[in-house]
């Protein structure tokens, strides 16, 4: 009797495992739970990944491995005159996912653009505080209630959206994850079921992917999107397994218990390259590392002084120390793969002879310097307290004496806002939407300071430069302008700049069609297995 | 006994208050606030922070703040993650399960290793095998959990390929969790080689969740037995003629067990907290990532009810560990 048993169910097993083979699953060991997954609500790349960039679309998407925008839900658009009107033209024919926890009954069409926004923008939107604490960061981060005046429905496929000011980088803006599209009619059947919060819960929308389940902090499963607007995807069933730790997710790919994973262990990609089961893919990441001095208070208020301390570091060294040689080190505020990079801007040269001629022209002698190193490991900067060691040996070299500190990193982000902040900071930043405004309005421009900008520079120059740009919709001419910026930066020295690490993904040899971001995203619609 | 068992009862109320002040208090005097982090790297305007703080009832006075959530608990409410914007309780139930299905395996491994080895040890006490088992825990005893975790993951999974490297289960199975307890759900899905799938992601974690333990227990038996071992009631079972058997296993073993069963009680505490480590390793979904990711992103609300569930478990597991006492040693009696 207990033979038969096991016979049967060794025969249930292989009949199971055959099924399991013939449907195509991809899994991915993604580094982190999401939040949440309506992406409006979030910030994170690790919730984007799990939620924008499979249940959801986007008015423009980012092309594939590129920063440009192309047609997404919408086919095409038109700008007025001034400037100010966007008029989208929608795509007709697209269908919700058909999921197991709600049955669409109409396409997609205006009425959803109009509420995605209006969620967004409006507070007396019921959807607007849907969650305790429901911030919206992103939409208000990129300005966007200042500068949408109104999103209005034309026709079912027609939606136009005024703008209050001119603003350049709008359209790369919605095709950034939080402005997600989502569905009215599965928002409408939430609330009258008194079930809203199940929005962030059980996502649905017009993606290459029908979210199935989440077990929190272990699995996400989702399915091929069979009525997926932009054709069916080749794998059937995606599922994300959650591995926190970087050398475990390289455990799992070598066993071949996943396919592709994020954010490996520089010390690992060297055994990666060589593995023969494995193939490795390299981008430029679109980032910075910085280290920023504060411009308020002296002797860091004078250009010279940073000019020379910027002389006595080896980018170099720390590029290879820390990365393995994984990044480049950093001339400019902005990655040489971002559009109006300007080659023609000379690095600091690293020589500490004439740092140090150049403080004590300044009249800086025996300099005592608090430098701030980050307690994470982020992608633009693996081993923050490695490169701070390294600048700190550097700057002795030049009679300048560092004291590295570093706080908790809530902390240290809190912290290093401050305008009258003791200390250079490192820190840095990973683009969001490819414009170079996201950079160096960002992180630069005068009304960030006491934020964002942590130099707490404000340079009229700089700053009339990067808003005219703003305002300017012709690219050659934006170019023109951000490449002027450029200079001006350089010259006025208000950061170290450090380096613009690679983005390394490995994957095994038989994941085919994956195609690397720029913008950092793993979004896995169009990738095929063949082993 | 019952008045001893609400006598015990009555004493936790004032413990449970008094951890939620503590849990509801430390977060707070830890610098950086969640509705910063909300936006990452990214700033925020001080009109936006205060606009999300009202929403978030941070801009009440901290003594409202604890009353509010002090009521919360009471009527059940946990309140509602910061982050995720999910009922804490759904999230500790959820996860919840999969740290008491590794901790006790982890325990049991502990247990039923170390005991034994304790006792023989102590039997044997200075032979070869005493020498070797007391050195092996000493060295369990200061493995770095995080460090022995990779080292047996890249050694059985990667180079022997005998265990699968982390998760519960293997992704071809799914089925809708019923009771949380992987072991469980896996025979009642009722999907052939589930429950094998189960076990054999469990062998990894549970070793080294349990290495410390079983150290720890193994060199608490061993002094207990040996100090048992030396009273003149041994010794009289011994001169009666009874076999080392009987002397040692229902004579002295019993007696022993008093302080052993206090330490394996003890472990509980210690195991919650290398399961924090553990669960990183090898992707366990369990609360102690779900409490030390809180932990940085300021979650209050996860924080404080996190914490207060798992005081509560601790708690009734020492009140266990206590009632136990009488059924070992009929001399105590509450």
């Amino acid at each position: 009797m207990l033979k038969k048993t096991t016979f049967a169910a060794a025969l249930l097993a292989a009949t199971v495992l055959s099924g399991a083979a013939s449907a195509k699953t991809f899994v991915y060991c993604s580094e982190g739970s999401p939040e949440g997954f309506d992406p409006g609500l979030y910030t994170a790349g690790t919730t984007f990944d799990a939620a924008a960039h499979t249940v959801y679309n986007r008015l423009l998407e980012f092309k594939k491995g590129t920063t440009e925008t192309e047609p997404g839900l919408a086919e095409s658009y038109m700008v007025s005159d001034d400037g100010l009107e966007y008029t989208f033209k929608l795509r007709p024919g697209v269908k919700y996912q058909t999921t197991e926890f709600f049955t669409p009954s109409r396409d997609f069409n205006a009425d959803d653009v109009v509420f995605s926004f209006d969620r967004q923008l409006k507070a007396d939107n019921p959807w607007n505080k849907y969650v305790a604490g429901a911030s919206w960061e992103y939409s208000a981060g990129m300005g966007f209630p200042e500068v949408i005046k109104s999103v209005e429905k034309v026709d079912d496929l027609t939606v136009k959206i005024t703008l209050t000011r001119k603003e350049a980088p709008f359209l790369a803006n919605i095709a950034m994850p939080f402005a997600s599209i989502v569905s009215k009619e599965y928002a409408d059947k939430l609330q009258a079921d008194g079930k809203m919060n199940q929005m962030n819960q059980q996502p649905l929308g017009t993606g290459p992917f029908a979210f199935v389940a989440y077990q929190q902090d272990a699995i996400i499963r989702y399915k091929a999107n069979p009525d997926y607007w932009g054709g069916k995807q080749k794998i059937d069933d995606l599922v994300f397994a959650i591995t926190p730790d970087a050398s475990v997710r390289y455990q799992k790919l070598k066993a071949g218990e996943c396919h592709l994973m994020p954010f490996p262990n520089a010390a690992d990609v060297a055994a990666m390259k060589a593995d023969t089961n494995l193939k490795v893919v390299e981008q430029a990441g679109l980032n910075v590392a910085y280290l920023a001095y504060n411009t308020t208070q002296a002797p860091f208020d004078k250009p010279e002084v940073r000019k020379a301390l910027n002389q006595a570091i080896n980018k170099q060294a720390i590029v290879d120390a820390v990365f393995q040689g994984a990044a480049t080190p950093a001339t400019n505020p902005i990655p040489p793969t971002m559009w109006s990079y300007n080659k023609a801007v000379e690095d600091d040269k690293y020589d500490p002879e004439a740092s140090k001629k150049g403080l004590e022209a300044a009249g800086v002698k025996d300099l005592k310097m608090k430098v701030w190193a980050m307690p994470v490991s982020r992608p633009y900067m693996l081993n923050a307290r490695r490169a701070a060691e390294l600048i700190q040996s550097d700057f002795a070299k030049v009679g300048v004496t560092v004291e590295i500190v570093s706080y908790e990193w809530a902390e240290y982000l809190d912290k290093s806002k401050a305008k009258d902040r003791d200390g250079a900071v490192m820190l840095g930043w990973t683009g969001d939407n490819g414009d170079p405004d996201n950079f160096l309005d960002t992180l630069l421009g005068c009304d960030a300071v006491g934020g964002n900008n942590r130099a707490q520079w404000c340079n009229k120059e700089f700053d009339d430069l990067v808003t005219k740009a703003k305002e300017t919709s012709d690219v050659a001419e934006r170019t023109k302008l951000y490449e002027q910026a450029q200079v001006v930066f350089k010259k006025d020295a208000p950061w170290a700049t450090i380096d613009h690490s690679l983005s390394i993904v490995p994957m095994r040899k038989g994941v085919e069609g994956f195609v690397q971001s720029p913008l950092g995203d793993f979004a896995f619609d169009g990738v095929d297995i063949t082993e | 006994m019952l008045r001893f068992l609400l006598g015990r009862l009555a004493v936790l109320i004032p413990t449970f208050v008094g951890v939620s002040i503590i849990a509801f208090s430390f977060i707070r005097l830890l610098p950086g606030d969640p509705v910063a982090l909300l936006s990452g790297e990214r700033v925020m305007s001080p009109e936006r922070h205060a606009e999300i703080s009202a929403q978030l009832g941070f801009d009440r006075p901290i003594v409202i703040q604890y009353l509010d959530y002090l009521w919360g608990v009471v009527r059940g409410d946990f309140g509602t993650s910061i982050v995720t914007k999910r009922p804490v309780v759904d999230q500790f139930f959820e996860l919840f399960p999969a740290t008491v299905e590794l901790s006790l395996c982890a325990i049991i491994f502990a247990v039923v290793l170390g005991v034994p080895a304790g006792i023989i040890a102590a039997i044997k006490r200075g032979s070869f095998a005493d020498q070797a088992m007391m050195g092996t825990a000493l060295v369990g005893f200061s493995m770095p959990i995080f460090w022995w975790g990779l080292l047996l993951i890249m050694l059985v999974s990667g180079m022997l390929g005998w265990t699968p490297v982390s998760g519960r289960i293997s992704l071809m199975f799914y089925f809708p969790p019923v009771t949380g307890f992987m072991l469980i759900d896996s025979l009642l899905s009722g999907q052939a080689g589930a429950f094998k799938s189960a076990v054999s992601h469990l062998i990894l974690p549970t070793i080294v969740l349990g290495t410390i333990p079983l150290a720890v227990i193994a060199r608490q038996t061993r002094s207990a037995m040996l100090e048992v071992l030396s009273e003149d009631y041994v010794r009289t079972a011994r001169a009666k003629g009874l076999s080392t058997f009987r002397v040692v296993g229902v004579h002295a073993l019993r007696n022993a067990m008093i302080p052993v069963v206090t330490t394996i009680g003890l472990q509980v505490g210690v195991m919650l907290a290398g399961a924090i480590l553990t669960e990183t390793i090898f992707s366990w979904p369990g609360i102690g990532k779900w409490m030390v990711d809180s932990v940085s992103r300021r979650d209050y609300a996860v924080i404080q009810g996190g914490l207060l569930m798992i005081a509560a478990v601790i708690m009734l597991v020492n009140l266990a560990v206590d009632l136990l006492y009488g059924l070992i040693n009929p001399r105590i009696r509450h």
